[in-house]
């Protein structure tokens, strides 16, 4: 079975889009996060970890999502599948973070 | 560990989708290539996805396939190769 993720020389896939943008904050800090979990001395997440929550997202929800968006859900499925945060911990600090805005 | 082929043996990918994770692309399964070189020994990536230890270590080699044989209509110049790393219990010989 094909793998949503595993799309090399799909039919119809189109060319690669090479454009690049400006990164945004939430990206960068994504991107920082996820370093630091995989940096030697803390070795929370092991980058094939990362790669396997990133491939077990629904391919619906991984064809809908940016590149960090998905380095985000593979944070989130790691973290809560590591016991060091919750689905609760995490929804009720998103909530508390969007009543700041 | 001792490895079971050596540059320049010809090496058929194993074809299939075994559940969980491996990091052996779907277009280069069923195809024939060359053993380029040896990498050495690394961990498994298939364990560590996992949280496993990643032992025992496994061969990784690079692995060199003519883009002719890999593509149906490729449209390249036909020396064209594609060089991929491949562990060793992803190649049988051809």
């Amino acid at each position: 079975m094909t793998r949503v993720h595993d799309r090399g020389g799909w039919p119809g896939a189109g060319p690669v889009d090479k454009s690049e943008h400006e990164l945004s904050w939430w990206e960068k800090r994504t991107d920082a996060m996820m370093v630091l979990l995989q940096s030697p001395d803390k070795r929370v997440i092991r980058v094939d970890e990362m790669r396997r929550a990133i491939e077990s997202m629904d391919p619906a929800a991984y064809e809908k999502c940016k590149y960090y968006e998905r380095w985000l859900t593979a944070l989130e499925t790691l973290m809560i599948e590591k016991g060091i945060l919750t689905r609760e911990e995490i929804d009720r600090k998103v909530k508390e973070l969007d009543g700041r805005r | 560990m001792t490895p079971r082929f050596k540059p320049g043996d010809a090496v058929r990918v194993r074809a299939g989708s075994p559940p969980g994770h491996f990091r052996t692309p779907g277009y280069i399964q069923g195809k024939t290539g060359q053993v380029a070189r040896l990498h050495g020994a690394y961990k498994n990536p298939e364990t560590l996805a996992y949280g496993g230890d990643g032992l025992p270590k496994q061969c990784l080699y690079l692995v060199r396939f003519d883009q002719a044989a890999v593509w149906t209509r490729y449209g390249g110049a036909p020396r064209d190769s594609l060089l991929i790393d491949i562990f060793e219990h992803w190649l049988e010989p051809a």
